[in-house]
């Protein structure tokens, strides 16, 4: 087949290019440029090499928050993934009221503003007078979420996952309509059970629907922010305080714009790091298979 | 003036002005040398076969965190981690 080239379409992405530039690109200049310098205000600004990175990259406060962000992200990945899958399997494939009832129920917490989830979990999982909170208490285990930093946590993980779990499983069920018919069809006559229907099946040709939700869900919960910060503060202590809340300590609360714009560029790296590694090894496993 | 308040705004310093120098002639150097010479695929000694593009991408985030790692683990001066990085790239692109 011969294909018709014409570069000429190249000028039509001049204006998403402008866009980018200034949406991204002179931002992300300038906190490069204020990461090198003591800012005081727009006329005085001190260069001081790579100082704050050397302050930010040795801050033991922002290890310990790293860490808190990578177990918290990929504590949300290995519950959400499998839990949307699951969620996107057992929902019902005709076209009927039914199924328009379930994908409207489970669009819900999607809907919802996230200072508004994390306002709604503060007082769901309360003791005295939240619904889930009291029932945890009433069947005899100890939780306080503004006290034990367990229960803080797993309240905090509890939450992201009702919030997210149903976009996961709304990509799986759209990857999963679109598997042809014929597929299943010829698996009924292989005999096919259901395990090596999913296995060989649905989950190929989820692929693509997967990359998709496993990055929006791995950046999204890496710049995980406001849920927490209405839920818990960042308490009890620093136990749900993950990096975007330390960084927004550091430029808002104490207006050190030179280390909060370095911390901001180490941030972006580590995002950007983790999203190829995820991106390159899922699309060269299917390479690989072919 | 109008564009002296822009770029006042945007603090800029020698420095960052020439690392951004640095960056886009390495892009537009890389555009002119793919129109001329159009790359295909092919594997090095990168555990995945990767494009010329590809290659700088590995390169240009690897010598990030060279950097990161030398200024936060170390007493060296930058122009090390420098020197590392340039080298990698130069090594990434023919070998990788």
């Amino acid at each position: 087949m011969n294909k018709t080239h014409n570069n000429k379409a190249w000028w039509l992405v001049l204006p998403m290019f402008a866009l980018v530039a200034f949406s991204a690109i002179i931002p992300l200049m300038t906190v490069v440029n204020y990461s090198v310098q003591d800012i005081f205000d727009q006329n005085t600004a001190y260069f001081v090499g790579v100082e704050w990175y050397q302050e930010v990259l040795r801050n033991t406060r922002l290890h310990d928050s790293l860490l808190r962000q990578f177990i918290f992200s990929f504590s949300v990945l290995a519950i959400e993934i499998p839990l949307g899958i699951l969620v996107a399997l057992l929902m019902p494939k005709e076209a009927n009221w039914k199924t328009s009832l379930v994908l409207i129920l489970l669009a819900l917490p999607l809907l919802i503003p996230w200072n508004v989830v994390g306002t709604i979990w503060q007082v769901f999982a309360r003791g005295d007078i939240g619904l889930f909170g009291w029932a945890v208490n009433a069947m005899g285990f100890e939780y306080n979420y503004t006290a034990n930093a367990l229960d803080a946590w797993l309240t905090v993980l509890l939450m992201d996952v009702w919030h997210w779990t149903p976009l996961v499983a709304l990509l799986c069920y759209s990857g999963l309509r679109a598997i042809p018919e014929a597929y299943y069809q010829a698996a009924m006559i292989d005999r096919a059970s259901r395990w090596a229907i999913f296995r060989y099946i649905q989950l190929p040709r989820l692929k693509g629907v997967l990359v998709i939700a496993v990055l929006l869900r791995f950046m999204d919960s890496f710049m995980i922010y406001t849920e927490p910060f209405v839920l818990t503060g960042g308490g009890p202590g620093n136990a749900t305080t993950f990096l975007s809340q330390s960084l927004t300590q550091m430029a808002v609360g104490q207006f050190d714009l030179g280390p909060a714009a370095a911390f901001s560029l180490i941030y972006f790296m580590i995002v950007l790091l983790v999203c190829w590694l995820f991106f390159t090894t899922i699309t060269h496993m299917d390479k690989e298979r072919q | 003036m109008e564009t002296v308040s822009f770029f006042g705004w945007m603090a800029w310093t020698q420095p960052t002005a020439l690392f951004f120098i640095g960056i886009g002639s390495i892009l537009v150097c890389m555009t002119i040398w793919e129109i001329k010479r159009p790359c295909t695929e092919r594997k090095g000694f990168l555990p995945i076969a990767t494009t010329r593009g590809d290659r700088l991408f590995i390169s240009l985030i690897t010598s990030g965190f060279i950097h990161l790692s030398v200024v936060g683990a170390t007493e060296w001066s930058i122009w090390t981690a420098f020197g590392l990085s340039v080298t990698l790239l130069l090594v990434t692109l023919k070998w990788g």
